[in-house]
């Protein structure tokens, strides 16, 4: 067991700045307003640290430095940015520990996570994408003997990506690499829940980019996003979000006719089929910890198995089995490796969380276990914890039909295979899914029928590079996490040539 | 609060959410609500200036809140209209919400994010009575 020392305390691995300005042109500018907003942790709830807030004008400035940085990086050959984004990934595997305690301190998510998952992770992917666009071939069509079509891949230029909180520095690498490896410039905005981790990042891998290939301007959404969002100046747009906002982004991208990528929200079935539990062997082992998932994150996973359906058969015994695996979730300080659930990343999503829970009660769910705030004592007191909840209940209530974003799952039964599908499928999201089977058949039909980006199968939320990420109906456009997001940041050019001399003979 | 007495409203407003639409009104111009759906910002109303936000046959019309000069719930200054997406309205129609206004830090573009505060939704269960009389309606 190790617990770290927090930030600002003396021995302290990670340490922050008291102020930080925005990251424009290779360096920090203050804020043109002037104006900077209290950035508190969710471990104990004190600010430990300020930061600008952005309007129109840093947009611009950013937009100015990011535009004035695109013809040089975008004629860079594959080798050379694959060369830097190597470098980053080196340099973040360098100093993993300082940032995966600068992560947990901001996000308040356990430092196991971010060490074991969020940081190699990172990590990995700056190399995926490294590999990527080195290995990425243009192509030719032979029209006929004398007619070539040669496709070529460019840059679109400078893009906007607007990241979300809730892995602030893994989801802003998502974008980040494919976008960079691409040959793009950046205006990066992060969430104003967690603007300072990218900033503590930038530190250390800020000297390896030409300045203005990377932009970080932080503020509130409309007064720094949706400038952003909405600028003329982007080539395209990439979010991840919720989706009102999302449905506006893309309503701006298209006043500007700018592709967009849109990762939003989910509400993802884990379906446990009947030959689950034939056996105490391993694997039930495993598809209990699949159970438990939910609170992976504190459950501010987008794609949150917060929806369990179990085969009525064995539902008794497989439901009594996964609460005690869920009460045996140890909730702590997040800067012990020890701990597994730490804090939700702000009071709002706190707030919102315990009226998820009141409303699930309000409508009849039954609560098995957890429900409420923890207070974890002395300064942990001031932080954001819920203790693992089970809900039981039917799937039209709104527990199991809005996303709430934290440690709660729903659960309900199934009676036969179809029976699965149709409550899996009756969702307004397709994001992820899970499905435990010892039957190849079963678990290959299920992932098929359920309209989801992401089935996971025997296992649940692997993020590995090379597995492309992305949703179904409601929860987006694109995908991320694979080679294909190059497409995502890249126009393609077509050269058809005429080798002929020979006229057409139409004039 | 109040709610119109002709037929029953689905939604509703706090004396405070009113002083605030009223606050923000002055710098924004006309404001609209739609109702989030999912995600880490998700489940709140959010607050943009009216036609921000292109609502189109995908949505439904909740209704409007009907906000006094003073920045009263109690109407006749101004109305700020409220809309859902239609396929999130076919899991929430039986239910009944009220723009209340909380301490905070707001989300996605929604306007009073900048003022410290947030936006919120309290809900219950439509009654029989006015769930049968809106579906007369």
């Amino acid at each position: 067991m190790t617990v770290y020392a927090a930030p600002g305390q003396p021995g302290a691995i990670a340490q922050y700045k008291p102020r930080y300005d925005h990251w424009i042109g290779g360096e920090y500018v203050p804020p043109a307003g002037g104006e900077y907003f209290e950035n508190p942790t969710p471990i104990t709830g004190q600010t430990f640290t300020e930061v600008a807030r952005g309007t129109a004008d840093d947009i611009e400035r950013a937009l100015d430095a990011a535009h004035g940085a695109a013809r040089a990086w975008g004629r860079t050959s594959p080798t050379e940015r694959a060369n830097i984004l190597n470098k980053i990934a080196d340099r973040m595997e360098a100093h993993l520990e300082e940032i995966a305690v600068a992560e947990c301190w901001e996000n308040g998510k356990p430092v196991r996570e971010t060490l074991a998952a969020d940081i190699p992770l990172a990590i990995d992917h700056f190399r995926y994408f490294a590999g990527a666009i080195r290995a990425q071939e243009g192509s030719i069509s032979e029209i006929d003997e004398n007619t070539i079509a040669y496709h070529f891949h460019e840059p679109l230029g400078v893009v906007g990506q607007i990241i979300p909180w809730n892995f602030p520095i893994l989801m802003a690498t998502w974008k980040l690499a494919p976008a960079l490896a691409a040959g793009n410039t950046v205006v990066l905005k992060p969430a104003e829940q967690t603007p300072a981790s990218i900033l503590f990042l930038m530190d250390l891998i800020g000297d390896l980019l030409p300045p203005g290939v990377v932009n970080v301007v932080n503020g509130f959404g409309v007064e720094a996003g949706k400038p952003l969002a909405s600028s003329p100046r982007i080539r395209k747009i990439a979010f991840t979000g919720e989706t009102t906002t999302g449905r506006l982004i893309m309503q701006y991208a298209s006043q500007n006719i700018i592709p967009v990528t849109l990762e939003l929200g989910g509400k993802s079935p884990n379906i446990f089929f009947e030959d689950v539990a034939a056996t105490r062997d391993d694997f039930y082992d495993k598809a209990l910890e699949g159970f438990t998932m939910f609170a992976l994150n504190q459950g501010e996973v987008c794609t949150c198995p917060s929806r369990a359906l179990i085969q009525s058969s064995i539902y008794d015994e497989f439901l009594g089995d996964a609460l005690e695996r869920t009460k045996a979730v140890q909730q702590g300080n997040p800067l012990d490796t020890d701990t597994m659930i730490g804090a939700q990343a702000s009071n709002d999503q706190l707030e919102k969380i315990l009226s998820y829970i009141d409303i699930g009660k309000a409508e009849g769910a039954k609560v098995l276990t957890g429900g409420e705030r923890a207070d974890l004592g002395g300064e942990l007191s001031g932080g954001y914890y819920v203790t693992p909840t089970v809900f039981e209940g039917k799937n039209s209530m709104r527990i199991f039909q809005e996303e709430i974003f934290g440690p709660v799952v729903a659960v309900t039964e199934f009676s036969d295979f179809d029976d699965a599908i149709k409550t899996a499928n009756d969702t307004l999201y397709g994001l992820g899914a899970g499905v435990w089977s010892r039957s190849i058949e079963t678990a290959y039909r299920a992932g098929r029928e359920i309209e989801a980006g992401r089935v996971w199968t025997n296992n649940y939320h692997a993020y590995p590079a090379a597995a492309a990420f992305g949703g179904y109906k409601g929860s987006g456009v694109g995908r991320e996490n694979h080679k294909m997001m190059l497409d995502h940041y890249q126009q393609t050019k077509n050269l058809l040539v005429s080798y002929s001399p020979q006229k057409l003979g139409f004039f | 609060m109040t709610e119109p007495t002709t037929a029953p409203a689905r939604v509703a407003v706090t004396d405070d959410a009113a002083a605030l639409l009223a606050r923000l009104r002055r710098r924004h111009g006309e404001l609209m609500f739609h109702q989030s759906g999912g995600c880490c910002d998700g489940s709140s109303p959010m607050c943009y200036p009216q036609g921000d936000f292109l609502t189109s046959d995908a949505d439904v019309h909740l209704g409007d809140l009907a906000i006094g000069a003073d920045g009263g719930a109690d109407g006749g200054a101004f109305t700020v209209p409220v809309w859902m997406s239609r396929s999130q309205f076919e899991y929430w129609k039986h239910t009944h919400l009220t723009i209340d206004v909380v301490p905070g830090r707001g989300a996605g573009f929604s306007v009073e994010a900048p003022e410290g505060v947030r936006f919120l939704i309290r809900s219950r269960l439509l009654t029989d009575d006015e769930w049968g009389a809106l579906r007369e309606a």
